[in-house]
C-alpha cells in the first residue's frame, strides 16, 4: 500500500512534467499544424544552457531565468527559418524537418559539451516529506514541480481566454485565412505560439533534468511521453494536455514501479496504439474538427 | 526499333529481370577487385539498401512515414540471429523467416497505422523505435542484453574456392537479398497494386470512390515495408554476426530516413544513393575531422550534424533529393530517341 501511494505520488510530479512537454507540443499543433519532434532537443539545448549559467554564476534563479529567455528566443527563431518556408507543403515534409532540426541539435550539443551526461541541480530538496515516521516519495522539489506546471497552465489559460493577444491566436489557429481577413498578424502570431511553445520546454527541461540527468539524448523518452500525453488530450486543447500528462504520468509511474523502468517507453507505447485505435482524436477532442 | 527490344521495354518482369542481371554481373565483378574492408563495405550498402528501397516505397508511393524502421531491422536481425544460433538453422531459411516475422509485426503496427494519418503516424512509429530496443534488456536470457547475440560467420561453399574471402561471401549473401528486394519492388512500383498506392496517396477519398479498400492499400504498404526492412535486419546480423540493442537505436531509424529523403523519396536508384551516403559519410567526416584536426567530440557528432542539416535542406530547397537531380540534368541532355507519352 505504501508502494502504491509512493508510485501516485511520484505519477503526479512525473505528469506534470510530461503535461508541461505536452502543452509545447499542442501549443505548436494549434498554431501551424505541425508535431514537433525537435521538442525534446530544443528543451536539451535550453537546459544546457541554463546549466551553464547556473555553474557560472551559482545562481539557480538566473539559469531558470535564462532558459526561459533561451526557449523564448530558439523558439521563434526556429519558426522563422525553417517552419514559415514549408507552411504549406504536406505534413510529411514538416516532420522530416523537425527530425533533421533534432539530429542538428543533439550534434551540436554533443560538439559542444560532449557524450557524457552531467548532473544537473534541483530548485529544491529531494528528500522526501516525513509523514508520521515514513518517508513518502514526494519531496519538496516535486511540489515545486507541480506549482511551476499549474502555473503555466493557468497563465496560458489566462493568456488565452482573458487578452486580445490570445483572442486573436485562438482565432489564427482555428481559421487562419478569416483571421487574416480581419486584421490579424497571423505569421506573427504563428511565431508567438512557437516562442510560446520552446518556453514551456524549456520549463519542462529545468524540471526534469534533475532525474534524467543532462545529455544529448536524455531527453528523447521525454518527448515521446509529451507526445503521448499530447495525444491522449486530443492535441488540441491545452487542458487536456495537462489531464492527458497526469494520466500517463501516473500508469507510467506504476508500471516502472511494478514491471521496471525498462519498460517505460513500451508502455508509453501501448497506451498511445490503445487510445489511437479506440479514439483516434484524444480523450478530450476539439468541438469543431478542422480538416487539412 | 526492332521488336525485340520494344517488348523488353515494355515488359515490366523483362526489365526487372534484365536489371537485376545485370546488377548481379557487377557486383560479381567489383566484389573481386575489391579488399576485405571494401566487400565489408558493400555488405552494409546491400543491407541498407534494402531498409531504404522498403521505406523509400512506403513513403514515396503509400504516402506513409515510419520512424520505426530501425526497430523492424532490430526485428530481423534478432530473428535471424535466435535461429541461427539457438536452433541451427542455415542462413537461408533463418533470413526467410526473418522477413515473414518483421512482416507479421508490420501488420498490427500498419493495420494502427492505416488509421493514423502523418504526424499522429510518424508518433506511433516513434514510440514503437524508442520503445522496442527496451525488451532485449528485459529478457536478457533470451535476447543478451546489452551485449546482444553473437552469430558464426556463414560458410563460404566449397565451389567457390579456397581463396574466396569470407568477406566477400557475406557482400555477396547481402547483394543477392538486396537484388530480391529491387526485384520485387522494382515490379511492385509500376504494378496495379503500385498504382493502387499512388492513388490512396494522392486522395483517400476520390480512392475510396473508385472502390480501391484505402486501409488495406496502406497496410499492405506497411507490410512490404517491413517485411523489406527485416530482411535488411537479418542481412545485417549476417554481415555483423552480431544482434545488439546498440545497433538499433532512434538513430537508426534516422539514418534511414535521411537516406531515403537525400536519395529522393519513392526512387530505388534514390535508395541506392542513400544507401551509399549511409554507408560512406561516417568515414569520410571523420577524414574530414582528422584533416581539419577537430576535436574528438566534434568529430563523432559531425555525421549527425550532417544528416540534420540534409533533412532540413532536402526539404526546404531540394525535395526530390539526388534522384531528382540527377533525372533533371538527364532530361536536359537534347534526345530525339525519348519516347513521348
Amino acid at each position: 500500500m505504501t508502494n502504491f501511494i509512493d508510485y501516485t505520488l511520484n505519477g503526479i510530479s512525473t505528469g506534470a512534467i510530461y503535461a508541461a512537454v505536452a502543452l509545447a507540443l499542442v501549443l505548436i499543433w494549434r498554431a501551424t499544424r505541425i508535431i514537433n519532434f525537435a521538442q525534446g532537443a530544443m528543451l536539451m539545448i535550453t537546459t544546457y544552457i541554463a546549466s551553464a549559467v547556473i555553474s557560472a554564476t551559482g545562481s539557480y534563479i538566473f539559469g531558470f531565468v535564462v532558459a526561459l529567455v533561451s526557449g523564448l528566443l530558439i523558439g521563434a527563431v526556429v519558426e522563422r527559418v525553417i517552419i514559415r518556408p514549408i507552411e504549406n507543403a504536406p505534413p510529411l515534409n514538416a516532420v522530416i524537418v523537425a527530425l533533421g532540426l533534432y539530429s542538428l541539435l543533439i550534434a551540436v550539443a554533443g560538439m559542444i559539451w560532449g557524450a557524457t551526461p552531467r548532473s544537473f541541480p534541483s530548485a529544491f530538496s529531494i528528500r522526501g516529506y516525513d509523514i508520521g515516521g515514513t518517508r513518502v516519495l514526494f519531496a519538496p522539489n516535486d511540489t515545486f514541480i507541480v506549482l511551476v506546471v499549474v502555473a503555466v497552465a493557468l497563465g496560458l489559460a489566462a493568456l488565452f481566454r482573458g487578452t486580445a493577444i490570445g483572442l486573436q491566436m485562438r482565432a489564427a489557429a482555428f481559421k487562419p485565412e478569416i483571421a487574416r481577413l480581419q486584421g490579424v498578424r497571423v505569421s506573427r502570431l504563428f511565431t508567438l505560439g512557437w516562442a510560446l511553445a520552446a518556453l514551456c520546454g524549456a520549463i519542462a527541461g529545468m524540471l526534469v533534468a534533475p532525474s534524467v540527468f543532462l545529455g544529448p539524448n536524455n531527453f528523447d523518452p521525454i518527448l515521446i511521453s509529451g507526445f503521448v500525453a499530447a495525444v491522449l488530450g486530443g492535441l488540441d486543447s491545452p487542458p487536456g494536455a495537462v489531464i492527458g500528462g497526469l494520466l500517463l504520468g501516473l500508469v507510467l509511474s506504476y508500471v516502472s514501479g511494478y514491471e521496471g523502468s525498462a519498460l517505460v517507453p513500451l508502455a508509453a507505447l501501448i497506451v498511445l496504439v490503445l487510445v489511437l485505435m479506440i479514439r483516434p482524436t484524444g480523450l478530450f477532442p476539439a468541438a469543431a474538427e478542422r480538416r487539412v | 526499333m526492332s521488336g525485340r527490344t520494344t517488348a523488353l521495354r515494355e515488359s515490366t518482369l523483362a526489365r526487372a529481370l534484365a536489371l537485376v542481371a545485370l546488377a548481379g554481373l557487377v557486383i560479381v565483378i567489383v566484389s573481386g577487385r575489391l579488399s576485405a574492408y571494401d566487400n565489408l563495405e558493400l555488405g552494409y550498402g546491400a543491407y541498407y539498401f534494402a531498409a531504404l528501397a522498403g521505406l523509400t516505397i512506403l513513403i514515396g508511393l503509400s504516402g506513409q512515414v515510419s520512424l520505426g524502421h530501425g526497430a523492424l531491422m532490430a526485428v530481423g536481425a534478432y530473428t535471424a540471429t535466435l535461429l541461427i544460433a539457438n536452433e541451427g538453422w542455415a542462413e537461408l531459411p533463418a533470413i526467410v523467416a526473418a522477413v515473414v516475422v518483421t512482416a507479421a509485426v508490420g501488420f498490427p503496427v500498419g493495420a494502427a497505422a492505416s488509421r493514423l494519418s502523418g504526424p499522429y503516424l510518424a508518433g506511433a512509429t516513434l514510440a514503437f523505435a524508442v520503445g522496442l530496443p527496451a525488451l532485449a534488456d528485459k529478457f536478457p536470457t533470451l535476447l543478451g542484453g546489452e551485449n546482444g547475440l553473437i552469430i558464426n560467420p556463414p560458410a563460404t561453399p566449397s565451389f567457390l574456392g579456397a581463396n574466396f574471402s569470407p568477406e566477400r561471401w557475406e557482400a555477396w549473401i547481402a547483394c543477392i537479398g538486396a537484388l530480391v528486394v529491387l526485384f520485387v519492388l522494382f515490379n511492385l512500383k509500376r504494378s496495379g497494386v503500385g498504382r493502387s498506392m499512388r492513388a490512396v496517396r494522392d486522395d483517400e477519398i476520390a480512392a475510396a470512390l473508385c472502390g480501391l479498400p484505402v486501409a488495406r492499400t496502406k497496410t499492405l504498404a506497411f507490410v512490404i515495408s517491413a517485411g523489406c526492412a527485416g530482411l535488411g535486419g537479418g542481412l545485417l546480423a549476417l554481415v555483423l554476426q552480431l544482434a545488439a540493442p546498440g545497433a538499433f537505436e532512434f538513430q537508426l531509424s534516422l539514418d534511414l530516413l535521411t537516406g531515403v529523403v537525400l536519395g529522393g523519396l519513392g526512387s530505388l536508384t534514390g535508395a541506392l544513393w542513400g544507401a551509399g551516403l549511409l554507408v560512406l559519410l561516417p568515414g569520410w567526416a571523420g577524414d574530414l575531422g582528422h584533416s581539419l584536426s577537430l576535436s574528438s567530440n566534434v568529430q563523432d557528432n559531425l555525421p549527425l550534424a550532417i544528416y540534420g542539416v540534409v533533412l532540413i535542406v532536402a526539404m526546404l530547397v531540394w525535395p526530390t533529393g539526388i534522384q531528382g537531380a540527377v533525372s533533371r540534368l538527364i532530361s536536359l541532355v537534347p534526345t530525339n530517341r525519348r519516347r513521348r507519352g
